[in-house]
């Protein structure tokens, strides 16, 4: 093996720019594909952390009513806040929101919102809610950026919420816009109001009661609250995972394409280097090869394809993914479209693991490919190849 | 003679070849058996059957019928494992092209063969050097094939050919890619190597040069040994 690898390394570089230029496109795709997995990693991560960071916490009860995707369940969905989680509120660990379906009227316009009570003195969440703490006699709202410019709002105006109470009485009064924020979640922010969960629970008549419970711990083992159903983390996450399964399904084709490219490059020259080099072949069998031996020399040949790519890859691979971990990868669209959690800037991640299983596929796959023409090999009558006979 | 018991015993041997719906006879009940030390050749025209009785000799073909035993095993009964194993212990072959590997340098060209052999490098290291000094190509130990004469790349096969010290060495028109000088040169330089290593040279030529060296000539005509000849050392 290690006179194979020797041999084969002398006929490699001996081949000259041949060699290079296969390795060079096999090294293309060692990169490009530990980016590319590198960001999809980094987006994954990142997107979970904005997630736990601004929306889910360590995990949430959900009243059993309660559907995000249909507003109108909120008006079924709240209960009083569990015997059993109050102490845990009282500390901080967790926090209760009253969601409330309402309508804004910025400037003359009609805007559907979901109005969320929320604690001004909550720290389980990145939202902002300190900025409703303020001792002015209007009821402070809170709402995210992209909230702020698709209803042309600033800070300290005036805007008419209406809502309906529980006894199903439309109702409406002036807020006053006390913080705009910026978030990653559009979740938490595109038709978001915020407003201090004392008030909202007065205005809905609501007293004591809430439609999600986040808390901060997501290790602990959660009881079953009667009412109320347990939302995991996992679970909560489950549409990122999804989301970023079907990106990857995506990418694996534009992996697939670009090592085929490769993997054809480095085949035609398998074939190529055994057809002209018969003579050679001949010569290996009469200085006492194996003609399996001699299969095994090319395959290491096509093989070391993949190391010198690796190298090559390495070479400028590193100083380039190292780069773009810092600097990150800068969507070209407006991430907010995506309605997903995303960042404008993603910061690739990358593993051993995702860089060991990346190299480990690819020459894997080179070998395989520069083995299926070796084996031609074996059916060679030495003296034709001797002879150089064309066959 | 200093012949001691046969190392070559061919006995009613036929080479048949496929041609489209017919089949060509190369060989034709060649008996012939050669003896430890010879120096011996195998003449004749161009298409007279002499590249094909020496891939035989060296296990590189087999007979279609009647036997050949080289070295004690029987050519065409061997699997392909064992008869590589005669080709790296025991046999040499020198080709009229040199059949050099261009990328490697001359000492790794002559290295080669050893390295199918259970030595250690610097075992290898000195038989390297010593066939190089066989053939008087110490000095260009590290060039590499393109950069030598067609003479200094024969002497390189021989090297290779020998640096195993090989019982047989088979040889395929190994002067007909040289001129008249080079050609002497590389007979003398086999013919000491016949001498001092006791080493079975068999060639295989229709080169005046050659045949004056050879010690015994086996006359080859349309696959069949016509005539032979024994002559005494020059
Ligand atoms: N593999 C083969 N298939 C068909 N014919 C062959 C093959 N090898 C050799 N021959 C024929 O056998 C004859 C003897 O060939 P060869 O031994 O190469 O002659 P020489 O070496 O004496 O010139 C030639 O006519 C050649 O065409
Ligand atoms: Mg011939």
């Amino acid at each position: 093996m290690k006179t194979a690898i020797k041999l084969a390394y002398r006929n490699l570089i001996g081949a000259g720019l041949r060699t290079w230029l296969n390795v060079i496109v096999l090294s293309f795709s060692f990169v490009i594909i530990i980016f590319m997995k590198g960001i999809m990693t980094g987006w994954d991560y990142q997107a979970k952390t904005d997630m736990t960071n601004w929306q889910i916490g360590g995990g949430q009860y959900w009243h059993e009513a309660y559907d995000p995707y249909d507003p109108f369940t909120f008006i079924d969905s709240h209960a009083p806040v569990p015997a059993g989680m109050l102490e845990e509120i009282e500390r901080g660990e967790a926090m209760a929101q009253l969601i409330v379906q309402g309508t804004l009227y910025p400037a003359g316009r009609m805007v559907q919102v979901t109005i969320r009570g929320i604690d001004p003195a909550q720290q389980v969440l990145q939202i902002p809610t300190a900025r409703l703490d303020t001792l002015t006699d209007d009821i402070p709202a809170l709402i995210g950026s992209m909230m702020a410019k698709n209803s042309r709002l600033n800070e300290g105006d005036y805007v008419t919420l209406r809502w309906r109470d529980a006894a199903g009485t439309f109702d409406a009064t002036d807020v006053i816009v006390t913080g705009i924020f910026a978030t990653n979640v559009p979740a938490m922010d595109a038709g978001q109001i915020y407003i201090p969960l004392d008030t909202l629970r007065a205005m809905a008549m609501l007293p004591g009661e809430a439609s999600i419970l986040t808390f901060r711990e997501s290790e602990r083992q959660r009881p079953g609250l009667p009412g109320w159903k347990l939302m995991s983390k996992p679970e909560l996450t489950r549409e990122v995972d999804e989301l970023i399964k079907t990106k990857q399904t995506g990418q694996t084709v534009l992996y697939g394409i670009l090592l085929l490219l490769a993997m054809l490059a480095i085949f035609d020259t398998q074939v190529l280097s055994i057809f002209r080099r018969q003579k050679e072949i001949g010569t290996y069998i009469a200085l006492g090869y194996t003609r399996q031996q001699v299969v095994g020399l090319f395959t290491v040949e096509g093989s070391m394809h993949a190391v010198l790519a690796a190298l090559a890859g390495a070479a400028y691979g590193v100083p380039f993914l190292a780069w773009q971990a810092k600097v990150g990868w800068t969507l070209p669209m407006e991430a907010s479209e995506f309605g997903m959690a995303m960042a404008q800037t993603l910061y690739p991640v990358y593993s051993v693991g995702l860089v060991a299983t990346t190299v480990l596929l690819v020459t894997i796959t080179t070998a395989i490919v520069s083995y299926i023409p070796s084996r031609k090999i074996a059916k060679m009558n030495p003296t034709d190849a001797l002879r150089g006979k064309l066959q | 003679m200093e012949t001691t018991g046969n190392i070559i015993s061919i006995k009613g041997l036929y080479k048949r070849f496929p041609m489209g719906k017919d089949v060509f006879t190369a060989l034709h009940d060649v008996n012939l058996s050669f003896g430890t030390g010879e120096f011996a050749g195998l003449i004749g025209p161009s298409g007279s059957g002499k590249t094909t009785l020496l891939n035989i000799i060296g296990s590189l073909d087999v007979p279609t019928q009647g036997e050949a035993i080289v070295l004690g095993r029987s050519i065409g009964k061997l699997s392909p494992r064992e008869s590589a194993r005669l080709r790296k212990e025991s046999l040499g072959f020198i080709f009229q092209s040199y059949n050099l590997l261009a990328v490697h340098t001359v000492y790794e060209n002559v290295e080669f063969p050893l390295l199918l052999l259970n030595l250690t490098a610097s075992e290898r290291h000195k038989m390297v050097l010593d066939a190089l000094e066989w053939v008087g190509l110490s000095p260009k130990i590290k060039s590499k094939p393109p950069q030598l004469s067609g003479g200094e790349c024969q002497r390189v096969a021989i090297a290779r050919a020998m640096v195993k010290k090989p019982l047989l060495v088979l040889a395929d028109e190994p002067t007909a890619n040289l001129d008249a000088a080079n050609s002497h040169h590389i007979l003398q330089t086999m013919e000491k190597l016949n001498r001092e290593l006791k080493t079975t040279f068999i060639f295989a030529t229709h080169d005046e040069k050659v045949i004056s060296y050879l010690k015994r000539k086996i006359y080859l005509l349309d696959g069949r040994v016509d005539n032979e000849e024994l002559t005494e050392a020059i």
